[in-house]
This record gives structure tokens, sequence and C-alpha cells, in this order.
């Protein structure tokens, strides 16, 4: 078991290391640019004085490792400092939406996730039957659609010729759950149909994988029954590459939510970012970077750290 | 000539494919002749219905539609071409580079892409947009950069593989430069795996530069490109208007085509039978 910890403990530590590393990158790409990043927002033909008095604003005038250190040392506080568009702190406008954009993306999981996996293993146990092409051909199809394509087809048939569910998403914390619920289920609809076709089709992929290892001829060879083979020695195996696709998935559920958001108008921090970015906004763009950032590290760690634990040759070393 | 062998064997699926691509090729090559008026011209009402003369209506300020995306289909179809070459072109060089130097070159440059590849594209993206501004050629820097990362991946573990063969330690013994090695030995033989790569990497930025613009970010009006003309009438489907739904079915279109391709290309290359 020692061995299990530690891979898991340096698994963990890589994953801090590497925030670390990212949330470096965020704070020092303004400085890879000519000039600085209040003449960039300024324009050329601001006056000295204002670029001056802007640049000491953003702190701009200290030397970069001490800027650095103080928004980290800030970020640590929970301050992440102010929006230049309305002066208000970060904070504030993220926190919310944060929220929001969780209850979008962890409903859409709830509804994927089963259905995604019972599919691809259904799929991958009647390999080539009539299913497993229709199914196939869908996902291969609705992979190569842009998240905007599939949201719009539904807000048209959905919305527009039959008028049962509204195409804008906008909620407050005045609405009840299901007031909420009722209001997300075209961003929701739109977010599972992208994220089960790619899910099932690593499902697929996952399970077809482990059913052609040596393992399980063997065990078929040996005259035991189908769904025991199945039960006994194909799913401990299974687990753990489909973990990984789940964590995957939910991963990617992350970035297509910034679309989906802008396209149903949904109070968000996909919607905030693709503003701010719109509006040139640094601080706040920075902030949403690191959350979405964090979120998607702490899921592919958590993800490693499950299948270390589910991964029967890590857990029994000879 | 073997494409043509390779053709004749391959399944109805991947030809629907290859029809699909040469059919939005031409239409990009072709589209200062077939349209019949210009990018930017205002030729009618807005959101006027399909006609004989506007095959597919006109859009929010009365342009038409067909000839918009035509000239999409250009912008954004070569754009994306240019931005996968960039990015084949740094991925390939940095990971045969890493593959063939080792040591420390390998090390540093293994870590960096690590540390890219750990968070969404898209989001990397939003971040250094939103400080260095959107033109087009930043933006395909930008990009290019960002995805060779995935190339660079590919390229090095291939080039890893090639790199310890008795005809590249042979070469090496004759005294070969490094140039030489990686263009005579390693490029030729590390090609198949690139090329179906490269299939898979032109959808991927051309989704991702579709929902750039999409989100208002990527290539500007009135430049037409297709993510920016479903982000234009977008306000259109709330009236039953479909406008907003052929650019954004065009972009399907073109990525499924692809798709097709290369999910047989990668069935044949993995040389299964069922």
């Amino acid at each position: 078991m020692d061995n299990v910890y530690g891979l898991i403990l340096k698994r963990i530590g890589l994953g801090i290391l590497t925030l670390f590393a990212i949330s470096i990158i965020f704070f020092m790409g303004v400085e890879a640019l000519p000039g600085d990043l209040a003449e960039e927002i300024l324009g050329q033909n601001a006056l000295p004085e204002t670029v001056a008095a802007f640049r000491k604003e953003l702190k701009l005038d200290l030397p970069p490792h001490e800027r650095y250190i103080a928004w980290l040392g800030d970020l640590m506080k929970g301050d992440m400092g102010k929006s230049l568009a309305n002066g208000r702190p970060v904070a504030d406008l993220v926190g919310w939406r944060f929220a929001n954009t969780l209850f979008l993306a962890i409903s859409a999981a709830v509804i994927a996730v089963p259905i995604a996996i019972l599919l691809g293993i259904i799929a991958a146990l009647y390999r080539n039957s009539l299913f497993d092409r229709i199914i196939s051909m869908a996902t291969l199809s609705t992979i190569s659609f842009p998240e905007f394509f599939v949201a719009y087809i539904l807000i048209a048939l959905l919305s527009v010729q039959l008028i049962i569910f509204p195409s804008i998403s906008n909620i407050n914390a005045q609405m009840s759950f299901w007031e909420k619920i009722y209001a997300i289920v075209l961003p929701c609809l739109t977010l599972t149909l992208v994220v089960v076709a790619h899910m099932m089709r690593q499902t697929r992929a996952a399970i077809i994988n482990i059913l052609a290892s040596p393992f399980i001829e063997m065990a078929r060879l040996k005259g035991i029954q189908r769904t025991r083979v199945i039960v006994m020695h194909a799913f401990p195996n299974a687990l753990s590459p489909v973990i990984n696709v789940i964590a995957l998935n939910l991963a990617y559920l992350v970035v297509g939510v910034v679309i989906v958001e802008v396209v149903f108008v949904y109070p968000g921090l996909g919607q905030l970012m693709v503003d701010s970015v719109s509006k040139r906004d640094i601080p706040v763009v920075q902030a949403c970077g690191l959350i979405f950032a964090s979120v998607y590290i702490g899921l592919n760690l958590t993800a490693d750290v499950l299948s270390i634990i589910s991964n029967p040759r890590l857990r029994n070393p000879r | 000539m073997s494409f043509f062998k390779l053709l004749r064997k391959s399944p109805a699926i991947a030809r629907i494919g290859l029809a699909m691509i040469l059919l939005n090729i031409a239409a990009a090559a072709l589209a200062p002749v077939i349209a019949p008026y210009s990018e930017t011209e205002q030729v009618g009402d807005v959101w006027m219905p399909m006609s004989s003369e506007h095959l597919l209506g006109t859009d929010h300020i009365g342009r038409d539609m067909f000839t918009r995306m035509l000239y999409g289909a250009r912008n954004t179809i070569l754009i994306a071409f240019v931005i996968t070459m960039l990015s084949f072109a740094i991925g390939i060089s940095c990971g045969f580079f890493a593959a063939t130097l080792g040591g420390w070159v390998d090390l540093i440059l293994s870590r960096l892409v690590d540390i890219l590849m750990a968070i969404p594209v898209l989001i990397f993206a939003l971040v250094v947009l939103a400080v260095v501004g959107n033109s087009i050629p930043k933006l395909i820097v930008v990009i290019a950069l960002l995805d060779s990362t995935r190339v660079y991946r590919l390229s090095r573990a291939v080039a890893m593989d090639i790199e310890v063969m008795e005809y590249v330690e042979a070469a090496r013994l004759r005294g070969e430069g490094i140039w030489w090695l990686m263009r005579h030995e390693i490029l030729p033989n590390a090609l198949p795996p690139l090329v179906a790569e490269f299939g898979l990497r032109f959808c991927f930025v051309f989704l991702f530069i579709a929902a750039l613009s999409f989100l208002g970010l990527g290539i500007q009006p009135p430049t037409a490109d297709w993510g920016g003309m479903v982000r234009e009438n977008s306000g259109a489907i709330t009236f039953g208007i479909f406008t907003p739904l052929w650019p954004a079915a065009a972009i399907a279109f073109l990525t499924v085509g692809v798709n097709f391709i290369v999910d047989w290309f990668l069935h044949v290359a993995s040389g299964l039978k069922d």
C-alpha cells in the first residue's frame, strides 16, 4: 500500500506545481508585450500622463517578480484585484457566476454520465451490430458539430417551432430550484448531447480494448459463462479507463460550458470571461482563467488518483 | 498511384467524406467566380427569405447569404489550413529536435508542453488574446503555438521509436549531421501517423477558429467567416428564421467529412480487419 500512497502524493504534488506554473504564465503573459499593457489598452494616442497613471493603477511600475508575489499573496487571501472596466472587486463578479456555471455543468453531468457509460458498454458488447453501427455514425457526426450548431438546432426545434422551453436561460437567486431547472433545460440538453457523444465513443473503445486482451480470451476458453467473464474479469480492469473517460469529459464540460453560456445568455463564468476578453479587462480574465484551470487540473488529478486506487495491479505490487 | 488503389478499396463512407471535402474546397477556391455579389455588398432587405435571386436569403444587414457563405469558406478554411501547417512546422521540428538531441533540450521542451497541455486550449487562448488583442496574424500565431503542443507530443514519440533503428545508427556513424538525420531518415518514416494527425488537427483548429469567431474574439467583421456569421445572425432564430443555421451547418458538414476520412485512415493504419 505504501507504494500507492507514494504515487498519489507524487501526483498531487505535480498537480499543484502545474497550477503554480500556469499562474506564472497567465500573470507573466503581460510582460511579453512590446511596450506595456497600459499603452496597449489605452491605444497609441493616449496622453503620457494618462498612461503613467494607468500604469500606476496596474502596479506596472513595480518589477515583475514583486508584482507576481503581491498578486499571489492577495489571491491566497481571496482578493483577486479590481476589474478595469467598472472598478468592482473581481471576487464579487466571479463568485455567484461560478456557482451558476457549476449548477449547469453538474446538471449536464448527472444526466450524461450514466447514459454514455451504458450506451458505450452495450455498443462494445454487441460490436458491429446494427445498434453499434447506428450509434457510431450518430456520435461521430455529433462530435463533428460545433456546440453552437447543436444549440441553435435545439432552439429552433424546441423553443421556436414548439414553444416549450425558453431560448434565453436567465436565472437568479429568487427563483426556486425547479424554476431554475426549467430555465436551463436547453443549455443542459446541448451539453449533454455533445458530452454523451464523446464519452460514449471513448467508453466503447476502452471496453473493446479490455475485451481483446489475452486474459479475457483465456477466461472464455476455460468455458466461464459470458456474464461472469464480464462482471468478474472485465469489469475490475475496465474501471480505471472508464473513470479516466468520465473525468476527461467532465473536464471537457468545463470548456463546452463557455460557448453554451454565450448562446443562451446564461449568467455564468464563461460568459463573463468572454465579455472581459473583448473589453480586455485583464484582471477578470486572469481570475476566470485561473478558476477554469484549477477545476480542470483538479478533475484530472481526481481521475488519476481514482485510477491508481482502482487498478488491481498497482494495489497489489509483486 | 497507391492513393488511387487505396481509394478503390475504400468503404462508401470514406468516399462520401472525400466528396464533402472536395465540395468545400471547390466552393472556397471558386468563390469569386460563382458568387453572384461581392463579399460586403448590401443587396437587399434584412433577413430576406430564400429566392432565386438570393439562394439562401440575406443576412442581418441585407448582404447576400450565399455569397457570404462562399467567401466564408474561403476565409475560414484558408486560415485554419495556415494555422495547421504552422502548428505542424513548429511541432514537428521541436519534437524531432527533442528526440534526436535528448538531454536538457528534451527535458525543457517536454515539461513546457506538459504545462501548456494541462489546461484546455480555449482557456489559454482567451487569456492570451485578452493580453495581445486579436488581429488575424496574432490569432494565427497564438493558435498555432498552442496547437503545436499536441503535434510535438506525437512527433517526439514517433521519432523516439525511429531514433533507435539500425539505419539511423548507421547514418550517424557515417557522420551525417542532425539536419540530414531528421530530413532523410526520421521524417519519411514518421510520415503516416503524422498525416492522420494532420486531418484531426485541422478539424480541431477549424472548429476552434469557428468557436472563437462565434464568441466575437476571432476573425472580425466585415470579413466573412462561418463562426462570425452565426453570431451576427443569431438574433434571427427567435423569429423562426433559420439564416444562422446555414453557416453552422457548413462548419458541421466539413468537419463530418474530414472525420469520416480520418476514421477510415486510422482504421486502415491500425490494420484491423473487422
